[in-house]
């Protein structure tokens, strides 16, 4: 197929979109919702698990130490404990850095309160090692070990939080999975009936294309090219409106719960947009693609 | 150079519509196929045009064996023939220009070689003045003029002509006869299907008379 040909063809395509402008629009309209859905829920999708990541590496696990031990003991086991191959990160904290930190948050503005305790730290025998894993996912074990230690006296940890919203990220694609799943069983059907309207209505030019030499690669191509425009369309369309949308949420968050943005702020739209855009034409395109061919293959004898 | 030898062709639902054909059509004849409905002149064009596959036998046209043309290259053949039709079969949404434009476009044409093709062949068959005119607009002689146009703006070395003055008056016919002659006095080979009698015998051609499938006669009136 040279140039001229498919420039032809393209343009067939167009007028084939055109001709049924009703039939088209419904299709579009259809896919639209789809990959408006798509788009949706991965944006949320995508941002739970930034959520989810966001918390899961500030989740940590603190050991605390029996009393009588001293700072080298204690160094000692957290040596031991370094080796362990799922540990991220670890950071000692001595009982003295321990009531510094205590005294900056709970004391600000009121240092004259905390004299009183100059000469006895009152958090004497708290020196600790807080642990970062790499994957949340074994702390329970990491936990179980870490009391089989001698000289440990406590370990401290938090996995609810994040469970629930790797519970509540699993559910939301899920749900969505099975909504998009449905609403792409009707383009597919809608954008079937199109090009089946579209190659009846076509019926006497492709028979005497037919005739004259066309190629059978031809005589589909214009409504290839109407099943892969509409699909376009209907991702375009909701590319742009959830671009507007993401802005106004997220910006409604910021503003509206400025306090938890440390924890519950959304993503940049460019870190979200390039593979939402890509994901939404690959499958808007596709889904016109494919129906098209294998439906222009089934109505046209050629 | 149409040659056939032991062609028949019997349908699935067990008719046959042409049996044990044997002819030869040279270059640049004109030859008339005549014969009654359900005589087989139409199961024969469509065997020239590979629509259908012969049950037995063997077809060469313009030096193509058919019967083993892969279907890949049935385009490529059918760019070596014409093809009008009794009923025109035109684009009625499209005008006289657009309509024989459409044979080179499918074929990949450049708008050049079209700019330049289409004027000439509408020329020849006397159209130039009306190229902007909507084809639904046109007498049933002019509708012909132009699927002979579209037929031969490719250039075939075959014009297969079905019936092509079937929907005309007298007059007209024997306008479109004399156009068919003139293009064939250019070279190209014309084959007329037609069950008229007075066209055939104004005409003075070849004609092969069919005959519930069989050939009854080959003779040059």
């Amino acid at each position: 197929m040279n140039l001229n040909t498919i420039g032809y063809c393209f343009r067939q395509g167009l007028k084939n979109i055109c001709r049924n402008l009703k039939f088209s629009l419904a299709s579009a309209a259809t896919v639209s919702a789809c990959i408006f859905l798509f788009c949706m829920f991965f944006c949320i999708c995508t941002n739970l698990d930034f959520i989810v990541k966001n918390a899961e590496s500030n989740v940590g696990i603190t050991v605390l130490f029996d009393e009588e031990l001293s700072e080298d003991q204690i160094r000692e086991i957290g040596d031991q404990i370094a080796k362990r191959p799922e540990i991220r990160e670890m950071q000692f904290v001595s009982a003295e850095e321990a009531w510094e930190s205590f005294k900056a948050e709970y004391f600000a503005g009121k240092e004259e309160l905390a004299e009183g305790f100059s000469d006895d730290n009152p958090l004497a025998g708290s020196a600790s090692y807080t642990i970062l894993l790499n994957d949340i996912s074994g702390q329970d074990a990491m936990v179980e070990w870490l009391y089989t230690i001698p000289g440990v006296r406590q370990v401290n940890y938090s996995s609810s939080a994040v469970s629930s919203l790797t519970r509540l990220n699993r559910l939301i694609t899920l749900t969505s999975g099975g909504i998009i799943l449905i609403l792409l069983l009707v383009a597919v059907f809608l954008i079937s009936n199109t090009i089946t309207v579209a190659a009846a209505f076509r019926k006497n030019e492709n028979e005497i294309m037919r005739l004259i030499g066309a190629t059978n690669g031809m005589i589909r191509a214009p409504f290839v090219i109407e099943g892969t425009v509409i699909g376009l369309i209907g991702a375009l369309v909701p590319l742009a409106g959830m671009t507007a949308l993401y802005n106004r949420v997220s910006d409604y968050l910021t503003n509206r719960f400025h306090l938890l943005t440390d924890i519950f702020r959304l993503l940049p739209l460019s870190a979200v947009f390039p593979t939402m855009a890509g994901s939404a034409l690959a499958l808007g395109m596709g889904i016109g693609f494919v129906v098209s061919f294998f439906t222009i293959r089934k109505h046209l004898k050629v | 150079m149409i040659e056939l030898t032991d062609v028949s062709k019997t349908y699935e639902r067990g008719s046959r519509a042409l049996r044990n054909i044997n002819l030869k059509i040279e270059d640049g004849e004109f030859v008339f196929i005549m014969g009654r409905s359900g005589a087989g002149k139409s199961t024969l064009l469509r065997l020239l045009m590979k629509e259908t596959e012969p049950t037995s036998g063997t077809l060469v046209v313009n030096d193509v064996l058919l019967n083993d043309l892969p279907a890949r290259s049935v385009p490529k053949y059918r760019r070596t023939i014409g093809v009008v039709f009794q009923d025109f079969r035109l684009l009625r949404h499209l005008n006289v220009y657009e309509n024989v434009a459409f044979a080179q476009r499918v074929i990949g044409k450049s708008t050049r070689e079209i700019r330049e093709n289409v004027p000439e062949v509408l020329r020849m068959v006397g159209l130039s003045a009306k190229y902007k005119a909507n084809v639904r607009k046109l007498s049933g002689g002019e509708q012909q003029r132009v699927a002979i146009a579209r037929a031969l703006v490719n250039r075939p070395r075959l014009l297969l002509a079905d019936e092509p003055t079937g929907n005309l008056d007298t007059a007209t016919a024997e306008e479109i006869m004399r156009l068919l002659e003139e293009i064939n006095e250019s070279g190209t080979t014309v084959v007329v299907i037609t069950h008229s009698r007075d066209i055939v015998e104004k005409m003075k051609k070849r004609v092969l008379v069919l005959d519930k499938g069989v050939l009854k006669s080959d003779e040059g009136l």
